[in-house]
């Protein structure tokens, strides 16, 4: 039986992989598949969690599912917004795309 | 047909209202709409008057509106005064329209005259017909607004202007006297109803003192010396004449001086109950005959002498009002309108066929101009008071009530009085029509719209005098009934009258045409009397020292104390004001700006430091907010 720690570290790193992508990635698109990832960690806790703490109850599980369906709607607005940002700007390079400051 | 009274004047209103709104596209055919309208009032007159010769009267009266416990009310009254004067003015006004439409032929504001003409006669047939004392006030302005109007109607002259003024100020002062009368009246008597005050006056006078009642009298009385041309407030007749000859005929006749006349008639329960008002009445009357009948024994111009022949004559109306003869007085009012307006057409006539007004300038125009030159004689016969004519029997009814009263020294200034108007009246005549032409002057012949009325009017002015004489057994005093007065005639007071009037006439025919140097001898002999006529014993000038010069004084005194005491504490305040909003100017630009502003720089300021953190980079941002969980897990996790 692989002890609840072991998923945890996996889930840590996997966050903190997709963390250093959203941080470091320039292209837009990559930092959307980096935030994907800080989410699949996300939900490997809870599956995680549910297993160990609640072995009973379904909770964790379904929450993932919203969480997986929450997650591919906003990475479709998301990938709407970088489409139209890149059809104003040509560029999807988010260090290009300064017009927020002042 | 008395309940159509109404009408009457509603006729001649709406002339003036159609002159007025159309009679630039109506041109000349605004005269006969004038004329139209008049001939219906004077066809509703005469219906009227023949009933109430049959002995019906009317009183009609609306509540018009309610002050606390007193009601006001407009209305209409037709009795035997009331409906006489309507005749004779309606009558009058339409013979001064018809001679109207020649002597204004060719006026820019032909239209106009009409419609002021109208407007004239409506407001002395609304007059008249008023059954209280504050519709007659009214109507009373009204007249006075139209003869401001019509006098000063060729108001390019400054003269005429002036007149027009002159007219309309020296009314105010005697109607602000009325006013004040009709209030006292109506202060003490509850009611301004002609009917209901001589009710109460002869049935209850209890609680009235004298003195109120002769106090009204007077005030009102005051009203009718404005109208009326009594002295001291005749100035403005002799002036009038700035007017158009027509419209003078107008004002001398029927619709204008009668009115104060016509008040005093009208409201004579009020003088008869009032103590000493009589007297002052007559007084009045005799002051005002005597003077402007020897002011015209020596005026030259053709319409002054008529003008203060009115003033004369209705002094004389005022002498009978005052001795009691209330019916002599009235009789004599419309005697004197046929005849003085057959003067005053006649004058127009001349003066239109010859363009001037000095009878020292004209002369043997009988030749040229005979229907106006018979019509006049007749007029001067008429108001001299030879018999048969109108003029003998009304002025013989005064005299006989002056006798009456007893007073010796008024019948004998009546008298002369009378024998000064045959005097000046032939002496106009004399000079005008008789002798040889003085001058030679262009004399083109009047219109036959302007003959016409005066032979109206002369038949009139022969024939009037007959309903109050003997022969038809004073019936016109019987008529015009207010008490019982001594009417039995006095044959001494008629040979004396006949007397006087025929040696007028007989002196003024030696001056003029006998030996014609006799007057210059005399002015010359004596001169300080010739002068003082002349200038009409100098009443004007003393006016204008006395009154109107002060008063002017005053209104400059005024001017200044306005201008620098008044102004000045404008302008100080508007300056203090102007300087203490500059200081608070300056606090505000420099205090409340400066704080504004103060913080608009730190805000600034800070925001030039704090804006380095928005760098724009999406990447920052994520970091920023990951590092603030961080440390918010970590300040959770140990504090």
């Amino acid at each position: 039986m692989i002890p609840l720690s072991h998923y945890l570290i996996l889930s840590a790193i996997l966050f903190s992989i997709g963390l250093y992508g959203v941080f470091t990635r320039r292209s837009a698109v990559g930092i959307l598949l980096s935030l994907e990832i800080m989410l699949n960690a996300v939900n490997i806790n809870f599956v995680a969690f549910a297993k160990f703490m609640a072995p009973h109850s379904l909770a964790g599980q379904i929450f993932v599912i919203f969480t997986i369906g929450v997650a591919a709607a906003s990475t479709v607005v998301g990938l709407a917004i970088i489409v139209a940002i890149y059809r104003n700007y040509k560029t999807i390079f988010v260090d290009e795309i300064d017009v927020m400051k002042w | 047909m008395v309940n159509y009274a109404y009408l009457i004047p509603l006729f001649p209103l709406a002339a003036f209202v159609i002159n007025v709104f159309w009679g630039r596209r109506l041109k000349s055919n605004s005269a006969p709409v004038a004329i139209l309208a008049m001939l219906g009032s004077l066809a509703i007159s005469c219906l009227i008057l023949k009933e109430v010769i049959a002995g019906k009267t009317l009183e009609q009266s609306w509540e018009w509106f309610k002050v606390g416990r007193y009601s006001f009310e407009a209305g209409f009254l037709v009795d035997p005064l009331s409906a006489m004067m309507l005749c004779v003015v309606t009558l009058v006004g339409i013979l001064v329209e018809i001679y109207s439409i020649g002597y204004m032929r060719g006026d820019g504001r032909y239209h106009l005259f009409f419609a002021y003409l109208s407007l004239f006669i409506f407001s002395m047939l609304g007059l008249i017909l008023s059954n209280n004392l504050i519709q007659t006030y009214i109507f009373w302005e009204l007249v006075g607004v139209c003869s401001y109007l019509l006098i000063s109607f060729w108001f390019e002259k400054k003269s005429a202007a002036d007149a027009g003024k002159k007219a309309f100020i020296t009314n105010r002062i005697g109607d602000a006297g009325f006013f004040l009368g009709l209030s006292t009246l109506f202060y003490y008597l509850g009611t301004a109803n002609f009917a209901r005050i001589s009710q109460r006056l002869a049935h209850h006078p209890e609680g009235l003192s004298q003195g109120v009642l002769t106090l009204a009298a007077v005030l009102i009385f005051c009203g009718a010396v404005g109208k009326s041309a009594q002295f001291p407030l005749h100035v403005w007749l002799p002036d009038a004449m700035e007017g158009p000859t027509p419209v003078s005929a107008l004002i001398h006749a029927a619709t204008m001086v009668a009115a104060g006349v016509y008040l005093v008639a009208r409201s004579y329960a009020v003088f008869a109950a009032g103590h000493l008002s009589l007297e002052v009445v007559s007084y009045i009357g005799i002051i005002t005959s005597f003077m402007a009948g020897s002011i015209a024994l020596v005026q030259t111009d053709i319409k002054r002498i008529l003008a203060y022949s009115t003033v004369s004559q209705l002094g004389y109306m005022m002498i009978a009002l005052g001795t009691g003869g209330y019916s002599a007085g009235v009789f004599h009012l419309m005697t004197h309108a046929f005849f003085k307006a057959l003067l005053f057409l006649c004058a127009g006539s001349v003066i239109h066929a010859c363009g001037v007004q000095d009878i020292r300038q004209m002369g043997g125009l009988f030749g040229k101009m005979k229907v106006t030159a018979t019509t006049c004689l007749i007029g001067c016969l008429a108001i001299s008071g030879v018999p048969p004519l109108s003029g003998f029997w009304s002025k013989d009814e005064i005299l006989l009530s002056v006798y009456n009263s007893g007073n010796r020294v008024l019948y004998v200034l009546t008298l002369t009085v009378a024998f000064m108007t045959a005097f000046y009246m032939f002496r106009l005549l004399f000079l005008t029509f008789f002798g040889k032409p003085r001058e030679k002057l262009h004399i083109h012949k009047p219109a036959p719209t302007m003959d016409w009325p005066l032979i109206v009017l002369a038949i009139f002015s022969i024939f009037s005098g007959f309903v109050g004489s003997p022969f038809l057994g004073h019936a016109f005093s019987h008529f015009i009934y207010f008490h019982p007065e001594h009417v039995e005639p006095n044959h001494m007071v008629m040979i004396s009258s006949i007397i006087v009037g025929l040696a007028g006439i007989a002196l003024a025919w030696v001056f003029y045409i006998l030996s014609p140097g006799i007057p210059a001898v005399l002015a010359k002999n004596f001169s300080p009397v010739y002068n003082l006529l002349l200038n009409k014993y100098w009443i004007d000038e003393i006016y204008d020292r006395c009154i109107i010069q002060p008063f002017l004084r005053l209104t400059k005194f005024a001017f200044s104390f306005d201008r620098y005491l008044i102004d000045g504490a404008v302008n100080l305040a508007g300056t203090s004001c102007v300087a203490v909003s500059r200081v608070k100017g300056w606090i505000d630009k420099y205090i409340v700006d400066g704080l504004v502003n103060l913080i608009a720089l730190v805000v600034g300021a800070l925001g030039e430091v704090f804006r380095r953190l928005q760098t724009g980079l999406i990447q920052n941002y994520i970091l920023l907010i990951f590092t603030g969980v961080v440390v918010m897990v970590f300040l959770l996790r140990f504090i």
